[in-house]
């Protein structure tokens, strides 16, 4: 085979495994907005906190040490201790459920039945708050984050396509991790949805808000659980990326990369948050591959260009809607008057 | 007392369609704009200048600009940012390429680009409604940033890719450059103010406005009773980025003066306005004034409170901003969600019946 495809083979397959861990973000988003119509533009700052807490908890960083240093002029930093990974994660999500419980409590509940916009507006502020938080507790600084998940590229596969194709592909361990982390979760969402008693109840909600409190279903609590299942969602987005590409602030922006992951395949689906997801993914890379080289983009356009990755799910996204308003997988948006 | 339609009596339908059919308003109105021309040109000074007048009411512009399109057209747009930089590139090429022509001419031209390009991307506007037209906004802001970063023409092929005003001039006075006086900023900010927010009012007021509110209000039904919705949606995008692009342009040659697209324009600006624009008011022009005048006074105030009073280190003291600001921004939605114009119109009410409220 050509070189040319067998490289755009490669940018294919770790679009894929990019796109999976776009998924995972936008898994959240969608989780919340079927649950209570909110758009939960604070979901990336959650990965965020969620890695942060997680890397304060696993390294006995002492919460506020910033703040209490300036004030009573101490000068702690640690508790010095280390923490296995696996009591961590379990901290770690015990954190994200009683911050679900917070937001509910001292936002959600005063916002019931105002426009969405607001809503959407309260999660941007809840945001900002958020990610103020997680630098005055655990420090603005760029943080190493390791679980014990393996990284590196896989000699395996690369060894096996080196086998075959006289090339052997550069796949990063961890994506093909995330994409295992990927489907058990989704797996295990579809379970809980469709099996548990919560999981219904979660659906009843989802489907209408007054049939389902009119037989009993309470609200609040539904909205306490699906912010709890989101901010665990968060915690294993934010392990993955964290993981990935340390845990700073830019982190919180991967929200900006599951919108359009979202808008591709429809607000209220759970496999098109996945489908959108891979779709951008390699999306997103094969275009930056084809145009930034000169053998190809060069040859067809007679110029090449390059970090196209910040805007191509956006457009590709748009001119998708222009065609589905409702995405891919979305409800068919029926109006009356 | 003072607050009263009655014993104002209007004579002619010019006096009765009034702006502020109320004496007590138009005399706040005219004391507001004789204090703003001519009592605060002489006490400016740099700091008053560059940390709280000049972006109130450049801010003001863009927030009056989004406020047509969200609050007035109901057209939830999350690309301020990148249409301001629209404003700020256009700006910038044609005072490069035509130095001897006035600013404001420049200012305007940069405006008329600014709705051109709001138009090409309000177009899936017919087709994408709610929260995937918000999304789809964002595609606006990155792309167009991401355009004056890449391609040298915009920024004149410049090592540093940034963007630098050269000096111009306007009735002999340095309108932009280094050597301009903070006075002479302000006016020219002000005079563009005070001609966008009249324009403003007006519009919105007015058949234009009309068809806008019927499109939020409900698209499918203003379309049976006539309005064209085609028609409706371009025009708010259109004056909205005509009104985001001049804001830009000033953002960029009379308070920056030296920009860089990805650090000045970035997703943060339009997070920003929006927000003037929900905390000032949906749907009001006063409400634009506010929320910018709230968005711009409270990080100066409490950078004030925190660093100056207690002392604390700058970057502690930047995320305790960051905190308080969204709680406060959460506080408020939770509070009024209707904004700083709906207080206002409250008071007004109270005034009216003040001081025999039965």
């Amino acid at each position: 085979m050509p070189d040319q495809v067998l490289y755009a083979m490669e940018v294919t397959l770790n679009g894929l495994m990019t796109g999976v861990m776009y998924s995972l973000v936008a898994l959240g988003f969608v989780l919340i907005f079927k649950a209570s119509g909110v758009f939960n533009y604070a979901q990336g700052v959650l990965a965020l906190f969620a890695a942060l807490t997680l890397v304060g908890l696993q390294n006995g960083q002492v919460p506020f040490a910033h703040v209490i240093n300036a004030t009573l002029g101490t000068n702690l930093s640690t508790f010095g201790w280390q923490l296995p990974a696996l009591l961590a994660i379990l901290l770690t999500a015990g954190v994200m459920v009683v911050l679900a419980i917070i937001i509910e409590r001292l936002v959600l509940k005063h916002l019931v039945s105002q426009a969405p916009i607001i809503l959407f507006m309260a999660t941007i502020g809840l945001a900002y708050f958020l990610e103020g938080l997680g630098d005055v507790m655990w420090g603005a600084d760029i943080k190493k984050l390791d679980v014990g998940l393996p990284q590196g590229i896989s000699d395996t596969i690369e060894r096996v396509t080196d086998g075959w194709f006289g090339y052997g592909f550069f796949i990063d361990n961890l994506d093909i991790v995330a994409t295992v982390v990927a489907v058990l979760l989704v797996a295990a969402l579809t379970i809980f949805s469709q099996y548990s008693k919560q999981g219904r109840a979660l659906r009843a909600v989802a489907d209408d808000h007054q049939a389902a409190l009119s037989v009993g279903i309470s609200l609040r609590f539904i909205w306490v659980l699906v912010w709890s299942i989101a901010g665990f969602v968060a915690l294993v987005a934010g392990i993955m990326w964290g993981t990935k590409s340390g845990v700073q602030f830019s982190l919180s922006l991967i929200a900006l990369k599951a919108l359009p992951v979202l808008m591709l395949g429809g607000f209220t689906s759970i496999p098109g948050a996945i489908i959108g997801g891979l779709i951008i993914g390699v999306g997103e890379k094969l275009f930056e591959f084809i145009m930034s080289s000169p053998d190809l983009g060069g040859a067809w356009f007679g110029f090449t260009i390059g970090a196209t990755e910040n805007w191509f799910a956006y457009v590709l996204a748009l001119l998708f809607l222009v065609f589905r308003p409702q995405g891919l997988f979305g409800e068919k948006i029926i109006e009356r008057v | 007392m003072l607050y009263r339609e009655a014993g104002d009596f209007k004579t002619t339908y010019g006096e009765d369609s009034q702006t502020f059919p109320i004496r007590f308003d138009r005399l706040g109105y005219y004391v507001t704009l004789l204090v703003a021309f001519g009592v605060i040109p002489l006490i400016i000074n740099d700091y008053w200048a560059s940390a709280v007048l000049l972006p109130f009411l450049i801010y003001a512009i863009a927030a009056i600009g989004l406020n047509i399109l969200v609050g007035y057209a109901g057209q939830v747009s999350l690309g301020t940012g990148g249409f301001m930089a629209v404003g700020a590139y256009a700006v910038y090429k044609l005072m490069t390429s035509f130095p001897d022509v006035p600013i404001l001419i420049h200012v305007l031209l940069a405006g008329f680009v600014t709705a051109a390009v709001g138009v090409l991307f309000g177009l899936p506007s017919l087709r994408i409604k709610g929260f995937y037209l918000a999304v789809a906004t964002l595609a606006a802001q990155f792309f167009l940033v991401w355009l004056f970063n890449k391609v040298p023409w915009f920024y004149n092929y410049s090592a540093s890719g940034q963007i630098t005003v050269p000096q111009s001039k306007m009735l002999g006075y340095y309108i932009t450059g280094p050597q301009t006086s903070a006075t002479a900023k302000y006016l020219f900010c002000l005079i563009v103010l005070v001609g966008v927010a009249v324009v403003a009012r007006n519009l919105t007021r007015g058949t234009v406005g009309r068809k806008w509110m019927a499109i939020r209000d409900m698209d499918i039904a203003a379309e049976i009773i006539g309005v064209n919705p085609l028609n409706a949606k371009l025009t708010a995008f259109a004056v909205s980025s005509f009104f985001i692009g001049i804001a830009g342009a000033l953002f960029f040659a009379v308070y920056l003066g030296a920009a860089e697209v990805t650090e000045a324009f970035n997703i943060q600006k339009s997070f920003l306005i929006l927000f003037m624009v929900i905390i000032g008011g949906l749907g009001s022009i006063f409400g634009s004034f506010a929320g910018a005048a709230f968005l711009v006074l409270l990080p100066v105030f409490l950078k004030n409170v925190l660093v100056g009073q207690l002392g604390w280190p700058t970057d502690l003291a930047a995320h305790l901003e960051l905190m308080i600001v969204g709680a406060l921004i959460v506080a408020f939605l939770i509070a009024e969600p209707h904004g700083m114009a709906q207080l206002w119109r409250l008071a007004k009410e109270k005034l009216r019946l003040w001081p025999f409220p039965h």
